[in-house]
């Protein structure tokens, strides 16, 4: 009797073991038990926890990491990975030099495995290069730059979320197609502004829009202050103003195109980059109606909503899509080790490049190898009235998908040599 | 086409010069007087908007009444802030004054953001200036005349309160000559505090008043005070006038110059402020024992 209840355990003890192995998707068999090459697994989070980008990802895009990591044990047992997994995390500022300098300081002294989220193209473009200095992973969620991926491109750096390209893929052809197609675009004079100018400006043009003209804002902008782009705006009376700015910026462009009533003049907005944060910051019926394009929003669809209660359960607020982006960037990675058995950066790209896969953040996604872009089905959103929300943080509607191929910038036109 | 817009920008220039002056006619006060340069200027300014956008979160307290209890709670707070810590550093060098309100501009915004994060939270424009008028060929917020002229009125109650009153003979008296003043009898710490108070009023008020037009956030002053200080330079340091005058002379020209290219916005005030300092280093406005 007794030797069967022994018996009984281990036999029980063995198939809770398997289950807990056993992989739930993806093609390849059961992973043999992953080795980890010094024993844990470290993820460094370098992103801006005291300044602009702070609220939309910052110290919570990290708990949203930690949540993804906490959840992968939860759900492959808690040796999923073959040691223990640590987070780690850096303010950067947003300034390139001090991005680069963290990133040097987690790869080789803390032994971080991988970096992610960096906002700011410049910081982020900055780590990128460390990281293939270091031969080490760097998945990429808040910047926008698509050098990244193009003149910048390299073997170990991965774009996840969005890109300029997709900002513009998206809103550049809905608004051009639907609402006018006389453009006049302002931007904030720098790497990311520059790059949302050309992006847009190719896709009006490709849609059969125009674009009048485009300004430069200085950045920063000290005076905060953009009446006379706005009053030029009203002179050369284009039938849609776009606006690259971001951050504050944005919010003082939208609350001055507001105060001038350009809209009713027949001005529209076109927004290039708009994170919740945003629409906080200028009050949800001010900017309703307003049509922009996301990876993600919290409240599409059943799935996405779990993690936002999740979230918002953990941190007070709803994830903004960078949030989001991280814990499934973070999520991803994780599962690219199970399958390639360690954590060793080179096997790793490996299995992540040409990987097709699907979550509730990514749609339709398959990692290009050529590039490393993440290609997967864009969001085409719109500000609701806050009539019309059902909670706080409901700003926004879903109008549309723009498929992947359409989100993604074609190869040819990349420029990338790894 | 192109002089209408040379004409819009003269009235921005002046809404942006509105702002200066405001900021830069506390700071001029509170130096004159108190012979401290007050870093937490930009932050003070950044109160005043928070407490606007508070009263009316919490108590749907509208605009109007902001305008007055705005500011004169953020005084409030400045006269403990006066009595507690500023008080003890008089006489001593001005860089422990300057240490001091360095730290507490930290303190202010790093307490904000834990509060109501950095992004900012909305303001909506007064109903009742929230039109337009026709200036000519092309139509104006109602709003930012409103500024203009407000501003206006209370740098002129400012400047007659300190030329006309005998409190505003005591600021004058304490700003020329400090030291002479005392050893005529005349009580100036008695009337330090309130300076103080005053001078924070008025950034107070900048901040209600960017309230409807910029994003009401806790950095929102960090940038405009370097501005304001090259306000102050180029005014003369102590100056009451010169701080008004050169608040919209720089508004304007920064501009007028942004209709050529956006970027001399920034850099028109910092070439005007090396010229000031190369040809007339007491400011356009000061005299040479103030500085």
């Amino acid at each position: 009797m007794k030797r069967v209840l022994v018996l009984a355990m281990i036999a029980a003890v063995v198939t809770a073991a398997c289950g807990a192995a056993a992989p739930t998707g993806g093609a390849s068999a059961s992973p043999a038990q992953v080795k980890l090459n010094d024993g844990k697994l470290v993820i460094g989070v370098i992103n801006d926890q005291s300044l602009v980008y702070a609220d939309l990802s910052g110290k919570n895009a990290v708990e949203a990491v930690k949540m993804a990591v906490e959840d992968f044990k939860a759900k492959y047992g808690e040796n999923a990975l073959g040691g223990p997994v640590e987070v780690i995390t850096a303010d950067h500022q947003n300034k390139p030099d001090l991005a680069s300098s963290k990133a040097q300081e987690f790869y080789e002294r803390n032994n971080a495995d991988i970096i992610l989220d960096v906002p700011t193209s410049s910081a982020a473009l900055a780590i990128a290069k460390v990281a293939n200095d270091q031969k080490k992973l760097y998945i990429n969620i808040t910047a926008a730059t698509t050098d990244l991926t193009g003149a910048n491109c390299n073997k170990y750096t991965f774009h996840y979320a969005y890109d300029t390209f997709m900002l513009a893929a998206g809103t550049g052809k809905w608004v051009t197609e639907n609402l006018g197609k006389q453009w006049y675009i302002i931007y904030p004079n720098y790497a990311f502004g520059q790059d949302m100018e050309k992006s847009f400006r190719g896709a009006v043009t490709k849609f059969g829009g125009t674009v009048i003209q485009s300004d430069g804002s200085p950045f920063p902008n000290t005076s905060g202050d953009f009446s006379q782009l706005l009053v030029k705006a009203g002179q050369l009376k284009p039938q849609i103003l776009g606006v690259m700015q971001a951050g504050g910026d944005l919010v003082n462009v939208v609350k001055q195109y507001n105060q001038f009533k350009l809209g009713d003049q027949g001005i529209k907005l076109a927004i290039g980059l708009l994170f919740d944060t945003d629409i906080t910051a200028v009050g949800q019926d001010q900017m309703a109606g307003v049509v922009y394009t996301t990876p993600w929003v919290w409240s599409m669809d059943d799935q996405s909503k779990q993690f936002a209660d999740k979230f918002l359960k953990r941190t007070g607020i709803r994830p903004t899509f960078a949030h989001a982006g991280n814990y499934s960037a973070a999520w991803q990675y994780m599962e690219a080790i199970r399958r390639a058995g360690t954590d060793d950066a080179d096997a790793v790209v490996k299995q992540l490049e040409g990987y097709k896969f699907s979550d509730f953040f990514i749609r339709n996604g398959n990692i290009r190898a050529e590039d490393h872009w993440v290609m997967h089905d864009a969001l085409l959103a719109q500000v609701k009235p806050s009539s019309e929300a059902k909670e706080k943080f409901d700003y926004s509607k879903v109008l549309g998908t723009i498929p992947a191929e359409t989100a993604s910038r074609p190869l040819a036109d990349a420029g990338c040599k790894k | 086409m192109d002089l209408a817009y040379v004409f819009i920008q003269l009235f921005n220039g002046l809404v942006n010069g509105a702002f200066y002056a405001l900021l830069s006619l506390g700071l001029a006060i509170i130096f004159g007087v108190l012979r401290i340069v007050n870093f937490a200027h930009g932050a003070v300014y950044m109160l005043g908007a928070f407490g606007a956008y508070l009263l009316l979160q919490q108590w749907s307290v509208g605009f109007w009444p902001a305008l007055v209890l705005a500011p004169v709670g953020v005084a409030l707070l400045a006269i403990v802030v006066e009595r507690l810590f500023l008080r003890r550093l008089y006489g001593l060098d001005p860089l422990y004054g300057f240490l001091l309100t360095f730290g507490l501009t930290l303190f202010l915004q790093d307490a904000m953001r834990l509060r109501f994060g950095i992004q900012g939270q909305p303001y909506p424009t007064p109903e009742e200036l929230a039109a337009s008028v026709s200036l000519g060929p092309v139509s104006y917020p109602v709003y930012r005349l409103f500024v203009i002229v407000f501003s206006l009125i209370v740098c002129a109650v400012t400047w007659y309160v300190i030329e006309r009153t005998r409190l505003g003979m005591v600021v004058r008296a304490a700003t020329e000559r400090g030291e002479l003043t005392r050893a005529l009898g005349i009580d100036v710490d008695r009337w330090v505090t309130g300076v103080f108070a005053i001078g924070i009023a008025l950034a107070a008020l900048a901040g209600v008043l960017a309230a409807p037009m910029r994003n009401v956030a806790p950095l929102m002053g960090s940038e405009l005070i370097i501005l304001t200080f090259a306000v102050v330079v180029i005014g003369g340091l102590g100056s009451i006038v010169g701080a008004v005058a050169a608040g919209f002379l720089i508004g304007v020209l920064a501009s007028l110059g942004a209709v050529f290219n956006p970027a001399f916005e920034n850099v028109i005030v910092f070439a005007l402020m090396a010229v000031v300092l190369l040809v007339r280093p007491a400011g356009l406005f000061g005299s040479r024992e103030a500085s």
